[in-house]
């Protein structure tokens, strides 16, 4: 039976890992720059992130701009807008979110929080960031190729994305799939290393069950992305063959503006299945850390034991099983055999019930807490409103005969966007004030934390809430402006509304930006454990943590992560390496 | 502390939103009614479950919010409230999930006595093709496609002679009777959609792919293509006439068939529809 909270642990000999094992930089470049410190490696692959991730807010507003006032912009074209929707779509999915949760906070902390002095192969961690980077370069170089990056949708559904039609089509589809592939291989040297050093690299007493939830989210969406990212790298190389060598994997027989092409027998649906078994793992891929680590934020900050720890492990690895098996209700109107629809939609009804347990435990957690109500904890409260809310509207989508009116409306738009764009932004922003701490040593600044919560939660909540209804109406998704259609007249009222608050949610992102720069100098310094935290990584001897983490000695593991407010103990807090034998009362 | 209060209100304004807003699908034109139902129920099940969570939890953060002297109470799991979770939990899916299958059930299932037309896309228009007096379409291929023959219809078959070819002009169907929509496209996807049928599907080169309805609400719908299809995407509208059987039969008569249509020399302009 697996201890869950605080079983007798035989006092083991610490640490035989010798601290000298380690490669050490002997230069600033080393250092700083071809580092294989995995510290340091999440910091480069977080600023990689979000740089390209500021690329995505700017394009956002650029489409913002063109669909709540169409007509005033003259700079924005039909072929511009595809392209702003292409890339921004892109980038916050694959460039942004999957790095940052992955690459970034992956990085950072799962050789902290399971007691380790680094990755497991950190020469291979360190070429996984440099190929990214690759990946990231070749992808702004189609900004500036002869006649720009593809518009195609985020989804390249061939034929339309290599044929002339479609904006990009010449070197902007090419540079995009490449700049997958590079991103793929990347990822895979990045998250073998997560995989193994969860697997082999824990300290003495980290027991699987005694794992922070963190580690639970990050280890499990990495196994998930290590087997869907090949779905989409075969389906990447053959649209490349596709577009350079004139193979017809997805390309039938095809009559182009009166033109014959010289394609036959491939098949366009081929690529939609291939995309989606990627595409709907990649979800969770982006879900499954943000959950882990708002479990971990909502019970420090509330003082108390996760809720049904357990269970939550349990959901998480069910999560990442099931959603394996429900891709194809993103083509219940795709034109694949119809029958199909009753498979998908139960697999994908039958998810939410593993995904409530987890809400319902986090607002457990909640429930007769000491709740803090710091910065971090706002942000991971309103995620959890925000991942209700749109994990909600994926009963909707996900019930075949629902989604045949509002596929490919904006009620689409809106329920993806609150359920993998806000809800996990939310989590990255809270994790950022709640770890900033730990790598910099300096508190962020509260005043301007709270400013940035309310604006960005309240703000998003205004944008993407209303934005189902738009859908409901019957108002498209991917149309650069709705024309004359009597029906939809009503939306412009509301589409002007969204752009508005879209571009002050945007605003209140650069107050966090100063914030971050500001308080690397001017913020209030946090010590070692402002959080009164438990979990391994608030318990190095220097913060920030210096290469190899843990000085002379590795901690060793007594208890699981969630001791808070134990019955009995002098502090309202047990730190995962702390022995005193404490009584259970 | 404010935030217990702005959840409630965020629970308030998003119930009061749902009711009071002017945004709300359209009038519907066909039997898909259904389809219709089922989303009210969805809505009813998930907005009481939204609502109820987001309250309680407002209750929470209000209820244990931190003050000198308090103590979270510490106990790490409950196995009855678990599982009474999940169980009420699994109730609610069902009560969404069975009759969508059931809907799904009728949607995937075309009536025997469905009359079929063709729709075939590309970019960026609609052209329609109803059977002629044989009630049959005839045979299509892309590679029969010409300036004249934009369908691709195989000119040696005699079913496809009678065929009523609609080229840059609206659709006319008759009300109340089941119709089952074959669709082509000879270039990209695109998808047939009406906001007012509920109904939809995408069109496919080298496929045909299909779906049924039955127009139930005579008057001029607008036709949206609904799959990306490059940058004239937005601008590939069309128009469906519902009408009395008889005025169905006086439109049908006025047009005219493929045989006519490739007749050489003749003196419209067979392609011009652009």
């Amino acid at each position: 039976m697996v201890d869950i909270a605080r079983g007798p642990t035989d006092l083991v000999p610490p640490a035989e890992v010798e601290d000298a094992e380690l490669y050490h930089p002997k230069s600033w470049i080393t250092k700083y720059v071809f580092s294989q410190d995995a510290k340091v490696i999440a910091i480069q692959y977080s600023l990689t992130a979000m740089a390209i991730g500021l690329v995505a807010l700017v394009l956002s507003w650029l489409m913002r701009l063109q669909l709540g006032f169409p007509g005033y912009f003259s700079f924005i074209s039909p072929e511009s807008y595809y392209q702003f929707i292409t890339m921004h779509g892109m980038i916050m999915v694959i460039y942004l979110l999957t790095a940052l949760f992955l690459g970034g906070f992956g990085n950072y902390l799962i050789p902290l929080m399971i007691g380790a002095r680094d990755m497991v192969f950190p020469y291979v961690n360190m070429l996984s960031y440099w190929v990214y980077l690759l990946a990231v370069l070749v992808l702004v170089a189609s900004f500036f190729a002869p006649g720009g990056p593809t518009g195609a949708g985020w989804t390249l559904y061939p034929p339309q994305a290599i044929l002339s039609g479609t904006p990009g089509s010449g070197w902007g589809i090419v540079l995009m799939l490449s700049s997958l592939i590079l991103f793929i291989i990347g990822f895979t040297m990045g998250g073998l290393n997560y995989v193994v050093t969860v697997l082999q690299g824990r300290t003495r007493g980290m027991t699987l069950m005694r794992m922070p939830l963190t580690i639970w989210g990050i280890f499990t969406a990495t196994v998930m992305a290590l087997l869907a990212f090949p779905a989409l790298f075969v389906g990447a190389v053959m649209l490349l063959f596709d577009r350079l060598l004139g193979t017809s994997f997805f390309m039938p027989a095809i009559v182009e503006m009166g033109q014959f092409l010289e394609r036959d027998g491939g098949s366009p649906i081929l690529f939609q299945h291939l995309f989606w078994f990627f595409g709907h793992p990649e979800v969770y891929i982006v879900a499954l850390p943000a959950f882990g680590i708002v479990s971990d934020l909502i019970s420090t900050h509330a003082r108390r034991n996760i809720f049904g720890y357990r269970m939550m492990v349990w959901a998480i690895v069910a999560i990442g099983a099931l959603s394996f098996i429900v891709w194809a209700h993103h083509m219940y109107v795709s034109g694949m055999n119809p029958y199909f629809g009753f498979f998908f939609a139960t697999t994908t009804l039958i998810i939410a019930v593993p995904t409530a347990i987890k809400v319902y435990n986090w607002i457990l957690t909640l429930w007769r807490g000491d709740i803090h109500l710091t910065v971090p904890m706002l942000f991971a409260l309103g995620f959890v409103v925000t991942f209700v809310n749109g994990g909600l509207t994926g009963l909707f989508l996900g019930n075949a005969v629902v989604d045949v009116p509002l596929s490919d409306t904006m009620f689409v738009v809106a329920h993806f966007h609150m359920v993998m764009g806000v809800a996990p932004i939310l989590v990255i922003l809270g994790a950022i004030y709640h770890w900033y701490p730990k790598i910099t040593g300096r508190m962020l600044n509260d005043a301007l934390g709270k400013f940035h919560f309310w604006v960005t939660f309240l703000g998003a909540y205004a944008i993407f809430f209303p934005m189902h209804y738009l859908g409901l109406m019957g108002v498209p998704r991917r149309y650069f402006e709705l024309g004359e259609t009597i029906s939809l007249q009503e939306s412009h009222s509301l589409n002007a509304f969204i752009t508005v608050v879209a571009l002050l949610v945007g605003f209140a992102q650069m107050v966090f930006l100063f914030n971050l720069g500001w308080s690397l100098f001017r913020g209030r310094e946090a010590g070692s454990n402002p959080w009164r935290a438990t979990t391994l990584e608030w318990q190095t001897p220097d913060t920030p943590p210096r290469h190899g983490n843990w000085g002379k000695e590795l901690p060793v593991v007594y208890r699981w992560a969630y001791d808070y407010s134990v019955p009995g103990a002098e502090q309202d807090f047990l730190p995962q390496n702390q022995p005193s034998p404490v009584r259970s009362g | 502390m404010y935030i217990a209060l702005i959840l409630v209100l965020i629970a308030a304004g998003s119930v009061l939103f749902h009711f009071l807003s002017p945004w709300w699908w359209t009038p519907i034109a066909s039997n898909w009614r259904y389809i219709d139902d089922t989303i009210v129920v969805t809505f009813w099940i998930t907005g009481i479950v939204f609502t109820a969570v987001v309250l309680f939890m407002a209750y929470c953060i209000f209820r244990y919010r931190h003050r000198p002297g308090r103590q979270a109470v510490y106990e790490p799991e409950s196995k009855r409230l678990e599982w009474w979770l999940t169980i009420v939990t699994a109730v609610g899916v069902v009560a969404m999930l069975a009759p969508g299958l059931v809907v799904w059930n009728q949607f995937v299932t075309v009536p025997d006595d469905a009359a079929e037309f063709e729709v075939v896309g590309q970019q960026w228009q609609w052209t329609f093709r109803l059977p002629g007096e044989d009630g049959r379409l005839g045979a299509s291929d892309i590679r029969n496609v010409t300036f004249e023959n934009p369908l691709g219809l195989n000119p040696d078959d005699p079913n496809g002679r009678d065929d009523i070819v609609v080229i840059a002009d609206d659709l006319h169907l008759p009300v109340g009777r089941p119709v089952k929509v074959l669709l082509r496209s000879v270039d990209v996807l695109h998808d047939f959609y009406v906001p007012e049928f509920r109904a939809k599907m995408d069109m496919i080169p080298g496929t045909v792919t299909y779906f049924w309805f039955t127009p139930t609400r005579t008057g001029r719908f607008e036709i949206l293509c609904f799959e990306l299809c490059g940058s004239g995407h937005p601008y590939m509208r069309g128009g469906v006439v519902v009408e009395p059987e008889s005025d169905f039969q006086a439109w049908l008569g006025q047009q005219r068939t493929f045989a006519e249509l490739s007749l050489p020399n003749d003196g419209e302009i067979v392609g011009a529809a652009d």
